[in-house]
């Protein structure tokens, strides 16, 4: 079949499109537009005068990293869809579980809650950044590896990257001033006993790295 | 409200690096600018899709809002200062040791390490209804759906409610107000410098918005006067998770005594009403008292007068009650004896 023959049954299907194969074809390609939006779809509006560049450096990980980045997208969502670094977990989106903790300049804030475009001339540090370039692991890493601290681990990287930023400020806190420290951080297996021993150890390695 | 995990819709985002570059842009796009200082309010109206500014007008590049800087009288607070520095500085936790311990029962440590002063003071309801994107008064519309004999109203106001029932949800605030804070605020006319307490609006002048910024404005600053510099400081803050909640609600007291008894005192209460509550009448009715149980009680009993509750909170009278007379009176005294 040719193209224009092609074209031609295209233009009659148009034409006889009944409203019921209209919504079938919506529920079929729904999935597919809703995934790709983001990409194709979202940027559609008019810009606007003093709009800068999309094509940014960040400094991730000590490195930096050119990303086209969206106006509108946040960290988290640059960290995990565009630069692979999914060890950055989004649970709630709404700065309210914690998980998707990482350090800016060495203090922890909710990715999911910082616009990309905000921190481009900032450090960030992600799990992914945490080991030594020969694959030892940073000594809170090692601590909950040695306590086996978490159920499910979901929430494990922001809790980790919290105690990581906490003990910068504090690096000999008591089990309460951690549990303060760690106090952004949800864990829905109500692990926290636990997740208290490997941190409290996490500081006991921290102070002897 | 469900909750969409998608990127937001697309906004064009400015980053002025200059207070007066900023205000001017809010000028420039008025009521289409979205202005944002940490974002910790922002995001939730913005990923819902309830708010839907076509520019977003991002602070965190202007270095001259942030910092603590000392004033031939008492302290200025740059409005994008963060809590976490607010609550780390040695003068603010010295001298003014209210504000210290209000901003640091904010929400959660990473949320403090985003969120400012300015931000915190300026951030809208926490009405359900209204952030879930219900047509009431506060969104335009001609309806109040908190209250109503089966709307949620646990955490909505006992005072001063006019079809909107919904509260100042700000911890910082009645602290700003008991320390006699001034804020300042860029206009297009010019710079305007108003009281702690008359940087609130109820619903009886504006029910769309909770305070006096109008598009165009910009707050840049909060100044603190030294009058109360290291006075008897109270707050208290009631909530039903220790971390992340908004207040069910706070009290903050600065009080100064004269022979053992109080001298002079500014206490406010949030989360009761539409704005922070100053406490006037029990201001001046504690004035000369010793600061103990019974003028702790008799405080508590006049603040609470004229509380009109809701179905679903009630319970914030005997709160507030309580609140005001630990306040004055301390909390080694917890019984009541009438």
């Amino acid at each position: 079949m040719s193209d224009s023959d092609d074209l031609k049954q295209n233009e009659g299907a148009t034409k006889t499109i009944t409203r019921r194969n209209f919504i079938l074809g919506v529920i079929a390609g729904g999935a597919v537009v809703s995934a790709a939006s983001y990409r194709f779809l979202a940027p559609s509006r008019r810009q606007l005068s003093g709009a800068g560049e999309r094509l940014i450096t960040l400094y991730i990980n000590g490195k930096p990293r050119r990303v086209d980045v969206m106006k509108q997208e946040t960290l988290a969502w640059t960290l995990r869809y565009k630069l692979g670094l999914t060890g950055t977990k989004l649970g709630c989106d709404r700065a309210e579980c914690g998980s998707c903790t990482v350090l800016i300049d060495d203090v922890p804030y909710y990715s999911c809650s910082v616009l990309t475009h905000t921190v481009r001339n900032r450090q960030v540090t992600t799990i992914e950044g945490l080991a030594a370039a020969d694959g030892k692991l940073h000594p809170v890493q090692q601590a909950v590896v040695d306590e086996q601290g978490f159920q499910c681990a979901f929430c494990m990287t922001g809790f980790i990257m919290s105690a990581v930023g906490f003990l910068k400020t504090n690096p000999n806190p008591t089990r309460a001033e951690m549990a303060q420290g760690v106090s952004g951080n949800l864990c829905r297996c109500q692990d926290y006993s636990k997740i208290l021993d490997s941190l409290m150890r996490a500081a006991e390695y921290t102070r002897r790295a | 409200m469900a909750v969409i995990r998608d990127v937001m819709p697309a906004f064009d985002l400015l980053q002025p690096a200059s207070a007066a570059d900023a205000q001017k842009l809010l000028e420039t796009y008025r009521e289409n600018a979205w202005v944002m200082a940490g974002g910790m309010d922002s995001f939730d109206w913005l990923k819902d899709r309830i708010k839907k500014p076509q520019v977003l007008v991002d602070l965190s590049g202007v270095d001259e809002l942030k910092g603590i800087r000392t004033t031939a009288d008492g302290v200025e607070i740059g409005s994008m200062t963060t809590l976490t520095d607010i609550a780390k500085d040695a003068t603010i936790r010295k001298n003014y040791g209210l504000l210290a311990e209000a901003v640091e029962h904010v929400a959660s440590p990473q949320i403090r390490n985003q969120g400012t002063l300015g931000g915190n003071v300026s951030q809208d309801a926490r009405c359900w209804y209204y952030r879930g994107g219900w047509p009431c008064y506060r969104a335009g519309g001609n309806e109040c759906f908190a209250d109503t004999p089966v709307g949620r109203n646990r955490e909505h106001a006992i005072f001063g409610a006019n079809r909107c029932v919904a509260v100042n949800p700000s911890d910082s605030a009645p602290a700003l107000i008991a320390l006699d804070a001034k804020f300042v605020i860029q206009t297009s006319k010019g710079e305007q410098v108003v009281d702690a307490e008359d940087y609130f609006l109820g619903p009886e002048v504006d029910i769309t918005r909770l305070n006096i910024l109008r598009p165009g404005d910009l707050l840049t600053a909060i100044r603190i006067p030294s009058t109360w510099s290291g006075a008897k400081f109270y707050f208290e803050k009631v909530r039903d998770r220790n971390v992340w909640d908004f207040p069910l609600m706070n009290v903050a007291a600065a009080m100064k005594f004269s022979g053992g008894n109080i001298d002079e005192i500014r206490i406010a209460v949030n989360a009761v009403a539409p704005r922070p509550m100053r406490l006037t009448a029990v201001e001046s009715a504690v004035r000369g008292k010793p600061a103990d149980a019974a003028t702790g009680e008799m405080a508590g009993k006049l603040a609470v007068q004229g509380a009109i509750p809701l179905q679903f909170n009630a319970y914030k009278i005997p709160l507030m009650r309580n609140l005001v007379k630990r306040a004055i009176g301390g909390v080694q005294e917890t019984t009541w004896t009438s």
